[in-house]
């Protein structure tokens, strides 16, 4: 059988939804991961419930495709909408096992940049900020970073770290999840980041991203070049699984017109 | 007593120089544009804006010359991306530098919350290990029995601006969907200016208690705003606008761009009628609901 067309995005959004299992409760951000919720909820996560940081619960995908999050059809069949600090509350007990988030920069630990490019006191170029972005890297069981690959994104080691990932070594230890505990973070650390050309996953002793698949059309030799670290491999590395139809029928029928997915 | 009155003598009275405001406190939907863009018409100077997310309302304020701080998680347009206005500020001073004091979302709303209880500070686990609370001096970490805990301290706004769905003419004010720190700023705030689509008889209010947002004793000002919220989305009365974000977002690339869009959006336009007018029936009923979803009444007898 001829494999489908697809495109990075939504193979991207292919390889978010595989990381949800049933039953776990979500933070799901923004664009993507709203997609793959609503994919995984229809094939293998039908038990998932979604958290939004706007301070909305669901069980079932919205019905219509969200430009935010805040949307009106996000927010019509909500299982409970209430107050942002409720559900960070929750995520801060330690009751969400998964939370997604993107960046504009990241680096081999898995430390993320959402703030500014150059110096903090006078930065070159000012990004938006943290928004709930820290606290779910922070605060959720695992979490999932989803971005574009390009070797100017990929850092050896980011100008700002607002979302905190497995940190750096230093004098009293290495990084990975010995630096989480180190600082105080009470759990977690990035267990995936989906990148336009390959799927890292992450050693928690050492907090370095391995590399575990490349896509199709991709190759091993492509995603070093457009990365700013030397790579290591996980066991096993091979190509990124395709979409299937079914994937990709789900993945259109919430957005038909490839607003987020194109 | 009523405290109803126009927005522009609620921003007159309430948001002088130099205030801290806070607002655009749901993060995407019910964010007050038509307040905002009443103190630029104003030409307020020096305020500290606070707030979580704020969706190009703090863009625009920013261009426009009136903030001095920022105190809050996120600077942009959600769904098309950066902020240019921000972007110019920080970066190259234009129209004039501004102080940014880094939160996220959560640690503003326990910032909030500190004040709202009257303590100085609420303690998490949250951003342990994070350039933000490097930045911010404001944060403290602290050790307490082995552990390591961040102490996030209060924030208390001298007036927050909320907008709601409906409101009594004392500022007992309804407001549902996701409510973000509305609770915890409504809370905190020395006063609040109430900003409603539909002003209610007092009655209806109280047939629903649980639905009230805050306290109607902290509210100073009660303002009717019809499509006050627009391009954001109010609950039950309008969609959001996603194209005049994109505009805006397209538009206000160049520095001669926002001050176009300034003047064609805002100093141009004395109030939000003229404003509604301007946008043009059909893109205001191109926002409409679709179909009604009442919620089941509920039983408050004995």
């Amino acid at each position: 059988m001829a494999t489908p067309e697809y495109t990075a995005r939504e193979l991207m959004v292919v390889c978010a939804a595989r990381q949800i299992r049933d039953g776990e409760r979500v933070f799901v951000g923004m664009r993507l991961p709203i997609i793959a919720f609503a994919l995984a909820k229809r094939t293998h996560a039908p038990n998932s419930i979604g958290l939004f940081e706007t301070g909305i619960m669901r069980d079932a995908p919205s019905k219509e495709l969200l430009y935010t999050m805040g949307d009106a059809p996000n927010i019509t069949g909500a299982l409970w909408t209430t107050r942002t600090a409720n559900l960070m509350g929750l995520m801060a007990a330690g009751e969400v096992q998964l939370g997604f988030i993107g960046g504009a920069e990241i680096d081999r630990y898995g430390n993320l940049n959402t703030s500014l490019i150059g110096d903090w006191r006078r930065p070159k170029v000012r990004l938006p900020g943290s928004g709930g972005g820290a606290d779910i890297a922070s605060l959720s069981q695992r979490l999932a970073i989803i971005m574009p690959h390009e070797k100017h994104r990929l850092r050896e080691r980011v100008d700002y770290v607002t979302s905190p990932g497995y940190g750096y070594p230093d004098e009293h230890g290495p990084a990975g999840v010995a630096w989480r505990r180190r600082v105080g973070l009470p759990r977690g650390g990035p267990a995936a980041l989906i990148t336009t050309l390959a799927v890292f996953t992450f050693e928690p002793e050492t907090g370095e991203a391995l590399l575990q698949s490349y896509h199709p059309g991709s190759s091993i030799a492509e995603v070093q070049e457009q990365t700013g670290w030397p790579l290591r491999l996980a066991p096993g590395c091979a190509e990124t699984v395709p979409p299937s139809a079914e994937e990709l029928r789900l993945i259109r029928e919430c957005d038909p017109d490839g607003v987020w997915t194109k | 007593m009523s405290k109803l009155t126009s927005m522009t003598e609620a921003i007159a009275r309430y948001v002088p120089d130099g205030a801290s405001v806070a607002m655009s406190l749901a993060l995407e939907p019910l964010i007050p544009y038509a307040a905002a863009h009443e103190i630029i018409r104003q030409r307020r100077r020096g305020l500290t804006l606070i707030g979580p997310i704020s969706d190009i309302l703090f863009d625009q304020l920013i261009g426009a010359g009136c903030v001095e701080k920022i105190t809050a998680a996120w600077v942009g347009n959600v769904s098309e991306g950066l902020a240019h206005c921000y972007r110019r500020a920080v970066e190259k001073g234009i129209p004039h530098f501004v102080t940014v004091e880094e939160h996220s979302n959560y640690s503003i709303a326990l910032a909030l919350l500190a004040a709202a209880h009257g303590v100085p500070y609420m303690l998490t686990r949250s951003l342990l290990g994070s350039d933000i609370i490097r930045q911010n001096p404001t944060f403290k970490v602290i050790e307490e029995n082995g552990q390591l805990l961040l102490r996030v301290p209060a924030v208390r706004p001298d007036v927050a601006i909320v907008h709601v769905q409906r409101s009594d003419g004392e500022g007992n004010a309804h407001a549902w969907g996701n409510l973000g720190i509305c609770e915890e700023a409504f809370l905190a705030a020395r006063d609040v200016i109430i900003v409603a689509e539909e002003i209610v008889p007092h009655d209806v209010i109280i047939s629903d208690p649980n639905r009230v947002l805050g306290p109607c004793f902290k509210v100073r000002a009660v303002v009717h705003e019809p499509y006050g919220a627009h391009p954001s989305a109010v609950q039950g009365y309008y969609n959001r606008d996603h194209q005049f974000f994109h505009e805006y977002h397209v538009q206000t690339r160049t520095l001669e761009g926002f001050e176009q869009w300034l003047q064609e959006w805002v100093l141009a336009v004395p109030d939000r009628a003229t404003y509604l007018e301007k946008l043009g029936r059909q893109r205001v009923q191109g926002l409409a609901l679709r179909e009604h979803r009442y919620a089941a009444p509920v039983d408050y007898g004995y």
